[in-house]
C-alpha cells in the first residue's frame, strides 16, 4: 500500500496549446508507412457537443505485444516505434493518430490501448481503453470487459473502417457515456477517485 | 451537484469562459429567476456561497464519518466549464494490465538542458520576479521517480498567456514564452528557473481571477500514475475564491499543491527559490531489483 498520499490534479486548463503539442506527437509512426493505421474519434460533452479544447495522450504495445520502452516520443527519429503519443482536438472535436495495431501483451488477451484524456473544465485526467474490435474469444474473456454491462462494454470498442483505420469517439457525459478507470479505489463502491 | 443550482442557467455560451469568442461574463449571465428580462452577472459572492456550501457539506460528511478526499471532484458546479465535461457515472474500477504498469521512456533524447531555463528561450531577458522552483518527483511509496519527464507552462509576470486565445489586455512579453521541460534526476529531482507568473483574470463569473498558478505534467514509472496538475504560491489571496482551487475540497489535499519559499534554494542578487514535492499514487507493479534502485531512463540504456 501507498505510504504517501498523492498530489491532486487540476484541469490541464485552456492553454496547454502551445505547452503541450510538439512536432509529430500523434505520429507514433509515419503516416503511410506500412502497417501503419489511423485512430481517431471525436470528443464530445454532455451536451453532445464536440469538445474543442481536450488533449489525449495514447500509450500502447507494438503491433507484436511487446511494451517497448524506448526513449523519443519527444523527438521522433522516424523509426524507433516508442508507443506513445500524443493529439490535441482541433476545433471540430476531433483527435488523430498515426499508429499500429497493438499486439496482445499475453498470447490470447485483448488487445487494446491506454488512453489519458485531458481537457479544459476537466478537473483531472481520466483514464480509459481503446479496445480492437476483431478478437471476439478474447474480448468475451477480458477483465474489464466481462465486468461491464454490454452497454457500456461497447464504449471502449473501437469501430475498423474500410481503410483499416479506428474509429473511436469519447463521450464524457450523458448517453453513451465512456468508461473511464480508476486504478485507485476499490473494486466496490469506487465512487472516490 | 448541489439541488440548488439550475443546469438550465449554463447555456453552451457561459462555458465558453476565456476563448476568443466569448462575450464578457457581465452581459452573458443567465436571468435569474423570476426576473428574466433583467440579466445579472453571477458575481464572486454568488460563487463563494456555492463553494462556501459544498466545503459546509464536505465537513457535515467528515463529521459522519466519510473518508477524507485527496483529489478534486470532477462534478465541482462553481467551476462552470466543468458541468458538462465531467462523468456521471463512477469511475470503473480496473486492475492496471500490462501496458497500464508501465510508463513511456523519456530521456535526454527528447530533452535538452537548457529547456529548464525559461529565462534564456529569447534574446533578452524576461520582464518580472526571476524564481527558481524544484523540488522532488516522488511515488506513493516514496520512491524518487527518476529519469522521467516534467513539463510546465505558465501565464508570464503580467498574467498573460502566450496563446491566440488569451485575450486578456495585459502585455505579451516577447522575451517570454512559459514553457519548459526537464528529465529527473535519480533522486527524482526536478529544478526550473523562471518568472513569477501574474494572477490571471477569466470568465467563468463576474471579476474572476485565478490565483498564480504554474501547470506541471507529469509521469511516473506506470502510466496509472499520469498527472497533470498546477502548482500555487503561499499565501495567495485569491484561493478562497477560486473554484479551481477549490475543486480539492479538503484544506490539506489542497496545501498539497502551495509551493514553500525556500531561502535554500534563492540565489544571492538572483533569484528566489520554491521548493515543490510532488507525490504520484502508488505503484501498482512488482518492481525489479535494477527498477528499485532507480535505473531507469536513456542514461542507463
Amino acid at each position: 500500500m501507498s505510504k504517501l498520499t498523492a498530489t491532486p490534479g487540476q484541469t490541464v486548463g485552456p492553454f496547454y496549446g502551445y505547452a503541450l503539442p510538439y512536432e509529430k506527437d500523434r505520429e507514433l509512426l509515419a503516416p503511410g508507412s506500412p502497417g501503419s493505421i489511423r485512430v481517431q474519434g471525436t470528443v464530445y460533452d454532455g451536451a453532445g457537443h464536440p469538445v474543442p479544447d481536450a488533449i489525449l495522450e495514447i500509450w500502447q504495445p507494438d503491433s507484436d505485444g511487446n511494451i517497448v520502452r524506448r526513449t523519443g516520443s519527444l523527438v521522433r527519429d522516424g523509426y524507433t516505434f516508442t508507443g506513445f503519443g500524443r493529439s490535441a482536438v482541433g476545433n471540430t472535436g476531433v483527435y488523430t493518430f498515426t499508429t499500429v495495431n497493438p499486439g496482445p501483451t499475453e498470447p490470447g488477451a485483448a488487445a487494446f490501448i491506454s488512453v489519458a484524456v485531458f481537457a479544459r473544465g476537466l478537473m483531472n485526467r481520466l483514464f480509459t481503453r481503446l479496445y480492437l474490435p476483431e478478437n471476439e474469444e478474447a474480448l468475451a474473456k477480458d477483465p474489464l470487459l466481462s465486468s461491464l454491462d454490454p452497454e457500456r462494454r461497447k464504449t471502449l470498442i473501437a469501430r475498423r473502417d474500410p481503410d483499416g483505420g479506428l474509429t473511436w469517439d469519447i463521450r464524457l457525459q450523458g448517453e453513451g457515456e465512456t468508461v473511464f478507470l480508476d486504478f485507485e479505489g476499490t473494486r466496490a463502491g469506487s465512487a472516490a477517485q | 451537484m448541489p439541488e440548488d443550482v439550475n443546469l438550465a442557467t449554463y447555456n453552451a455560451d457561459a462555458l465558453t469562459e476565456d476563448l476568443t469568442d466569448a462575450v464578457p461574463a457581465a452581459s452573458q449571465t443567465p436571468p435569474q429567476t423570476g426576473s428574466a428580462a433583467a440579466p445579472r452577472a453571477e458575481t464572486q459572492q454568488d460563487l463563494n456561497a456555492e463553494i462556501k456550501a459544498l466545503g459546509e457539506a464536505y465537513a457535515e460528511a467528515l463529521k459522519g464519518g466519510a473518508k477524507k478526499e485527496t483529489q478534486p471532484r470532477l462534478d465541482f458546479a462553481p467551476y462552470r466549464s466543468s458541468i458538462l465535461r465531467h462523468p456521471t457515472k463512477s469511475l470503473h474500477h480496473a486492475d492496471p494490465e500490462t501496458i497500464e504498469l508501465y510508463s513511456p521512456a523519456f530521456g535526454h533524447q527528447d530533452v535538452h538542458a537548457l529547456e529548464s531555463d525559461l529565462t534564456i528561450q529569447h534574446n533578452g531577458e524576461p520582464q518580472g520576479e526571476r524564481i527558481i522552483v524544484a523540488g522532488r518527483v516522488l511515488d506513493g511509496d516514496g520512491r524518487p521517480v527518476a529519469g522521467q519527464l516534467v513539463e510546465i507552462w505558465q501565464a508570464n509576470s503580467s498574467g498573460r498567456y502566450i496563446h491566440k486565445r488569451d485575450q486578456h489586455p495585459a502585455p505579451l512579453d516577447p522575451n517570454f514564452t512559459g514553457v519548459g521541460r526537464c528529465i529527473t534526476g535519480p533522486d527524482g529531482s526536478y529544478r526550473f528557473t523562471t518568472i513569477k507568473p501574474g494572477a490571471y483574470p477569466w470568465k467563468n463569473h463576474l471579476n474572476a481571477w485565478r490565483p498564480a498558478h504554474i501547470h506541471f505534467s507529469l509521469f511516473g514509472s506506470e502510466f496509472t500514475q499520469r498527472i497533470v496538475t498546477q502548482m500555487y504560491f503561499p499565501g495567495d489571496q485569491l484561493f478562497p475564491l477560486d473554484p479551481i482551487y477549490q475543486s480539492i475540497v479538503d484544506q490539506d489535499a489542497r496545501d498539497r499543491l502551495v509551493a514553500s519559499y525556500d531561502h535554500d534554494l534563492t540565489e544571492p542578487e538572483w533569484a528566489l527559490g520554491y521548493n515543490w514535492d510532488i507525490v504520484l499514487t502508488g505503484s501498482k507493479r512488482t518492481w525489479t531489483e535494477n527498477e528499485a534502485l532507480g535505473a531507469e531512463g536513456d542514461d542507463h540504456e
